[in-house]
């Protein structure tokens, strides 16, 4: 919800919203869920023509953007995602390859052919970062890559991957004898075994994927072992970003279709709108979403602009989004009695959706201790 | 949302001029100046608290004159009222570049950000050339004559009275929380002038000295010993008909802009304000600096909560630039500040209460004699309220939020339409 967009964007957001309602409308996610969720695969590869997976791969790979500020425009197709719980991979993809591109600009193996591959939505590539019963914590793996000769043999076990069962490719982080690695591990690699896992989200999936002895050569590394965690700060701060803007979404569609709600819904003859003690709930919950689109604003144009204080305002952002979405949300289900809380009412979607942003990448009380060590405390 | 609600948007071409020093040329100047013309903050003098605030008056009078004989007072007011007619950014550089220098902090609110806002918007000719330009200029200082004990919400409930006499006004009544009145030269009085209409149509502004024999002022102590409140009695005080701002009778609208002002630099995002606090020396402690006189600074919880006060300190600035540009673009009604007037009392009380659990036992007590530093995390605990009830309660803004920006059905007003003297009032 930028109020500053330039007119290309302002219509880029028009067509990607249109395009998700014509083709997912929440009825059909729906139906994805009942058949058991994922997303269908021609509508991620349409998303790819619109330019899903191309905003953050430079001009010279074949990416790009209208209007030259390429992650502020996946910002506003991740919040419109927000606004009707879509499906699809858009955060997996757009994190791996922002750590392609980083991987690619200090000089690491070249990844031009999965990065294509990627950008045309025929190729889904996911970040396998956490562990079994850890906590976020990406560069303390103990998923191993140990040298033999000219290739890397994995063995761990990585869950809570995002779109683990639809992907091609994994970006795997793993310790090395020197530090932490990133690698490439292809999907059908010999040792490659996935098993989905239940999800609190409505129709995303994720997946426990354990890599068993699976050789990659030298070639599959993604920049250099020196700037791992340089790369998986760029990727945490893209796919922490775009998990507020999808918050972002799913708080500003709920909160108007409860405040529609709150029109529409006689009680003792009058509007429940006309309750002062209701209006002025509906008063802080939209302090709170200015708040929420303020700060994740912020927080998208630090990292579109790789501003020297991106790390902070991301985690601002989670902190202050993570916290207050799912309040917010918990608040529109009690505006709408018991009706908020049945399976029927769309309130749930959202619910699981910001939840599951919630949680990943940093829960808010990881990004507060965060910001803590980035001020220097 | 009508673009004409929105103060300052006729001045916004004035900004947008290609003929405007570029900001960052403004700024190279400004660092100069300061520079050699603005003394330095003395980490071994006091600023900013109760304590040095008498002091600080006769200092910043002068530290504003030597702003408007430097040309850099009024950044954003008007040249023609000795302003310098420059846009909110080469304000916003102005006072990051004064940072580490005195500045004339106590002139910012009321007197220029809510009280000449309003005379520029408002105001005669003639009274901007006084008042306006001698708020600018240093050599007056200005403030607010509102509510009244009677009713502080109800803030068009008033009962103070003006009687027209030829070419004066006899003003009889009683006004409260009037901020730095003891301090100010004028006010402007918002007072009855018709009993017979309904009670926002009958009101009118009028400027009227502070200090006059018709008029007795004390001061009021707050629960934290502070006494910046004033309270007024007058006693037919006799003011020229000429001090009338606006039409009489249509006071409510000339009284609307400056609670719009009100709001704006309550909530943290008036163009009139220039320059900002020290952050140490001063009463306003940091979590922070708390944590480590502590000794928590280490605790992973205590961590956890400083980093997330710090996070709602950033959501609050970026909060009140959001809709800063929202208003100046049309998008967001002038009511819309009223949400910055909310978070800027929730997240600043969030603060005042993460203090006191972080300074533990030892906000309580101080050796006598001492720098009292944690005992001042809970007296500053003390006012508290004073977050959500100054400039307007908390429960207003909410209902401001909800009536003005969501637009839902307003709340029954048993005053409507009924003329004042037939409103039935408590005792």
């Amino acid at each position: 919800m930028d109020l500053e967009l330039s007119e290309d964007q302002k219509l880029f957001r028009n067509t990607t919203a249109k395009f998700l309602d014509n083709e997912l409308p929440v009825e059909k996610v729906r139906a994805i869920n009942k058949e058991g969720g994922g997303f269908p695969a021609e509508f991620w590869t349409q998303g790819a023509e619109l330019g899903w997976a191309a905003l953050l791969v430079p001009e010279e790979l074949g990416g790009g953007s209208i209007s030259g500020n390429g992650f502020q425009d996946l910002a506003i197709v991740a919040e419109e995602f927000g606004r009707l719980v879509s499906p699809g991979p858009l955060l997996p993809v757009n994190t791996v390859i922002a750590g392609l591109v980083e991987g690619a600009a200090i000089g690491g193996p070249d990844h031009t052919e999965t990065i294509e591959g990627l950008m045309s939505g025929e190729l889904i590539g996911t970040w396998a970062a956490y562990e079994p019963k850890g906590h976020w914590d990406p560069l303390n793996p103990s998923t191993t890559a140990t040298k033999n000769g000219d290739n890397y043999v994995i063995t761990g076990v990585k869950d809570r991957v995002e779109a683990g069962d639809a992907a091609g490719v994994f970006l795997v982080t793993a310790k090395t004898a020197s530090g932490v690695a990133l690698f490439l591990v292809p999907a059908d690699a010999a040792g490659v075994s996935v098993e989905l896992v239940d999800s609190l989200d409505f129709v995303r999936h994720h997946a426990t994927v354990t890599f068993s002895d699976v050789t990659v050569s030298a070639d599959a590394m993604v920049g250099t072992e020196s700037a791992t965690a340089d790369i998986v700060e760029r990727m945490l701060q893209v796919v922490v970003a775009l998990q507020c803007a999808e918050m972002n979404g799913a708080i500003n569609r709920v909160f108007e279709f409860t405040v529609q709600w709150a029109f529409d819904r006689y009680s003792f003859g009058r509007p429940l709108a006309s309750y002062q003690a209701l209006k002025h709930r509906f008063s802080d919950m939209r302090t709170w979403i200015e708040c929420c689109n303020a700060t994740a604003d912020e927080a998208v144009k630090a990292v579109n602009n790789r501003a020297e204080n991106s790390a902070r305002l991301v985690s601002v952002a989670k902190a202050y989004i993570g916290t207050k979405s799912v309040q917010i949300i918990q608040d529109c289900v009690q505006m709408h009695g018991g009706l908020g809380v049945t399976w029927e009412h769309d309130c749930h979607l959202y619910l699981r959706r910001a939840t599951t942003d919630r949680q990943l990448f940093g829960t808010p009380a990881d990004h507060k201790r965060r910001i803590a060590d980035l001020i220097g405390l | 949302m009508l673009v004409t609600n929105i103060p300052g948007h006729d001045r916004v071409g004035e900004f947008m001029s290609d003929q405007l020093e570029s900001v960052e040329d403004f700024r190279i100047r400004a660092r100069a100046w300061l520079s050699e013309n603005m003394p330095k903050l003395d980490p071994a003098k006091e600023y900013n608290t109760n304590r040095v605030a008498d002091r600080e008056w006769v200092e910043h009078r002068a530290l504003q004159k030597k702003l408007f004989a430097g040309g850099f007072a009024g950044i954003c007011f008007p040249k023609e009222y000795g302003g310098q007619g420059l846009s909110p950014a080469h304000q916003a550089a102005f006072t990051e570049e004064s940072v580490s220098y005195e500045m004339p902090l106590r002139l910012n609110v009321p007197s220029l950000s809510i009280c000449s806002g309003m005379l520029l918007d408002m105001g005669s000719e003639e009274q901007k050339q006084t008042y306006l330009r001698g708020a600018i200029s240093g050599e007056m200082i200005l403030c607010q004559f509102l509510s009244e004990p009677s009713g502080g919400s109800d803030l068009a409930g008033l009962l103070t009275r003006a009687q027209r006499d030829g070419d004066t006004y006899i003003i009889n009544g009683q006004k409260c929380w009037s901020t730095f009145a003891y301090a100010a030269d004028f006010a402007t009085c918002l007072v009855r002038t018709d009993w017979d209409a309904p009670k926002h149509r009958g009101l009118s502004m009028i400027i009227v000295p502070v200090h006059d024999d018709a008029t007795h002022l004390q001061r009021v102590r707050m629960v934290d010993g502070s006494e910046e409140f004033c309270e007024e009695f007058f006693t037919d005080l006799v003011v020229p008909a000429g001090n009338l701002v606006g039409t009489e009778n249509d006071g409510w609208t000339v009284g609307q802009r400056q609670l719009f002002y009100e709001r704006q630099a309550v909530g943290g995002g008036s163009p009139y304000v220039s320059g900002q606090p020290p952050t140490r020396g001063g009463s306003s402690a940091t979590v922070e600096e708390v944590a480590r006189a502590v000794g928590k600074d280490k605790d992973p919880a205590t961590r956890e909560i400083v980093g997330w006060q710090s996070a709602l300190d950033t959501v609050n600035h970026q909060l009140i630039k959001r809709i800063t540009v929202g208003m100046a673009s049309g998008e967001y009604p002038a009511m819309a500040s009223s949400m910055m007037r909310l978070a800027h009392a929730e997240i600043p009380q969030h603060k005042m209460d993460v203090m006191l659990d972080i300074a533990g036992d030892e906000a309580v007590t101080s050796v006598v004699g001492g720098d009292g530093y944690l005992r001042s995390v809970g007296v500053q605990f003390l006012m508290r309220q004073g977050a959500s009830l100054g400039g307007g309660s908390s429960e207003m803004s909410r209902n401001m939020i909800s009536e003005r920006v969501l637009m839902m059905p307003r709340e029954m007003a048993a005053d409507r339409d009924v003329p004042f003297r037939e409103v039935r009032r408590g005792r």
